[in-house]
């Protein structure tokens, strides 16, 4: 069982050939008997399951940050400790339509803010390649299950990276797709314009099957538009015709040699099935991090305004000072360091005197990297970097320096700032650990991405089972 | 290097009450991240340019005014810290002890 892809084990349970009950059973033992701290919570009994749905029962681990109603969803913090929501997450009442189960609640940095998911007021989560290392963050735990294999598949959260990079450092494919793709309603929000749900999956035919069922636009997130045309299986198998662009700012200077070598062997690779490589740039993306790292932060401090003790969640006890020193004494201690850092950075770049020069001056910024990849698609059919600048780092190595732990999303946050489509695909080790290797597309091009990256995928061969076997 | 004023003054809009501990912290962290944030005035003069608050254009996302019902009251209450007479009961707003 444990070698069948999502894909593979649907099929196999409407033919008959693969029982759904044992199947989710399978799973459900192993999510609960995982040593990574992968999940928060784990379903305690077998579910109802359709054999002859989409998904014929297949289980999905779910980031804690999707509101499941009467599930814990915790988003990784304090403050929402025990809260179990009255309603469920669209892109989760979806792939529940489609046949989907619930198997657990992952582990991640609180409120999605962080690079390693050490950011959890749950406890870190370990990566399956090296358990002194970080799985990258913030859907660490939607990694670690699916790279562990106590998930088939799982499906996360990406603002600035939290997908592809916690993708690549565990060897497994994290697609996020072009901003409005799908419903944020119900997803427990960091910053509004950039957050977008996305998938995690042994290969990229189980990424197009399960973001197939998560797309469409939502009446309850006025933002949600879907996707122009269903999501189709890939079949390509080779890359003939297709324009690939190499930014320079994002493939040389700060990239470890290990996964360069790996990212010049890929684009050796797409050579060879037909592909032009050339090099371009991207001249306004090295400011992308200063951008993101404004705009992402004053968009989180207004969002998370709303955890003030009153209506769920955490209230801190005996607190004195009235209504204001209630609200003060629970957000200092129901909130983590990395969170009160950002919602101080984002409510300084807001404050009187510094909006203009900050967030103003950000979101023109924001402008002209989306322009850099306009004027990229006029040339290219892709944009492809790596995925992150390193390999899984070891837990605590960039805890004390915020800025360390920011650069590690030097190469996916061009795309968020953008709106458009990346998806990661393991594309090799370095030092043993796993490398990704990140292909980005215009918005709404996802079944040309998905296409582009199943064919590199068939000639990289990538073998992921290290994790698991 | 923000000050411990500004430090402070950050916080109490944010509604957070920073120990002296992390005062100190925050203010070295942040000035730190603001230096590298800096960058983006190397970019000079972009009067020109428009800001972007939304990167795909939507327009007038409607929908039909259908009424439906909404949570009852006590499953918007259950979640609740503390609860009384029907609603979310808090400390007094003019208390201070």
């Amino acid at each position: 069982m444990i070698g069948l892809t999502a894909a593979q084990a649907a099929a196999a349970i409407k033919s008959g050939d693969l029982d759904a009950a044992e199947y989710f059973d399978f799973y459900r033992r192993r999510a609960a008997d995982d040593a990574l701290n992968a999940y928060t919570w784990v379903a305690e009994q077998t579910p109802e399951l359709d054999p002859d749905s989409a998904f014929a029962g297949v289980p999905i681990a779910i980031k804690d940050l999707f509101c499941t109603e009467g599930v814990p969803s915790q988003a990784g913090s304090k403050i929402l400790e025990g809260y179990r929501p009255p309603y469920t997450a669209t892109s989760v009442r979806r792939l529940k339509e489609a046949g989907g189960t619930l198997l657990g609640k992952t582990n991640q940095d609180e409120f999605a803010m962080g690079s390693s998911t050490e950011n959890s007021a749950y406890g870190p989560t370990l990566n399956p390649w090296d358990t002194t290392r970080v799985p990258g963050g913030s859907s660490g735990g939607s990694a670690a299950s699916v790279a562990a294999a106590t998930a088939p598949w799982s499906i996360g959260t990406d603002t600035g990276g939290s997908i592809r990079q916690p993708a690549a450092l565990t060897g497994i494919v994290g697609l996020k797709p072009t901003y409005g793709a799908i419903s944020r309603y119900g997803m427990i929000a960091f910053a509004s314009s950039l957050d977008q749900a996305g998938t995690f999956t042994r290969d990229v035919t189980d990424a197009a099957l399960l973001l197939s069922a998560m797309v469409g636009p939502d009446p309850c997130d006025s933002t949600s538009i879907g996707l122009p045309e269903p999501i189709k299986p890939p079949t390509a198998r080779d890359l003939k015709g297709i324009r690939l662009g190499v930014p320079e700012e994002l493939s040389g200077e700060g990239i470890e040699p290990g996964v360069l070598e790996a990212f010049h062997e890929t684009l050796e690779l797409a050579r060879r099935l037909g592909a032009t490589v050339e090099t371009t740039h991207l001249p306004h993306s090295p400011h992308g991090l200063a951008a993101y790292y404004l705009i992402a932060p004053a968009e989180c401090s207004s969002n998370l305004a709303r955890y003030d003790g009153v209506r769920f969640g955490f209230r801190a006890k005996d607190a004195k000072g009235g209504l204001l020193g209630m609200y003060t004494a629970t957000r200092e201690q129901g909130f983590g360091p990395e969170v009160k850092r950002r919602i101080m950075l984002g409510t300084y770049a807001l404050s009187s005197g510094y909006y203009d020069a900050y967030y103003g001056r950000a979101q023109k910024v924001r402008t002209l990297i989306a322009q850099d990849f306009a004027t990229a698609w006029e040339k290219f059919d892709f944009i492809v970097t790596p995925t992150a600048p390193s390999v899984a780092f070891e837990l605590g190595a960039k805890t004390a320096d915020p800025l360390a732990m920011y650069v590690n999303d030097v190469c996916t946050v061009p795309m968020s700032l953008a709106g458009i489509p990346g998806i990661s695909i393991p594309n090799g080790l370095s030092e043993g650990l796993p490398v990704g290797f990140q292909l980005a597309g215009p918005a709404f091009s996802e079944n040309c991405l998905l296409d582009a990256a199943f064919a590199l995928e068939q000639a990289i061969g990538f073998d992921g089972s290290g994790a698991y076997a | 290097m923000l000050s411990r004023d500004q430090v402070l003054h950050v916080a109490r809009l944010a509604r957070l009450e920073l120990t002296d501990e992390e005062v100190e912290r925050f203010g070295g962290e942040l000035s730190k991240v603001l230096d590298h944030i800096e960058l983006i005035g190397e970019l000079g003069d972009l009067s020109d340019v428009p800001p972007t608050s939304h990167v795909i254009d939507v327009e007038n996302a409607l929908r039909a005014d259908e009424p439906r019902p909404s949570l009852p009251r006590e499953t918007a209450l259950q979640s609740a810290p503390d609860t009384g007479d029907d609603g979310f009961r808090v400390p007094s707003p003019g208390a201070t002890a």
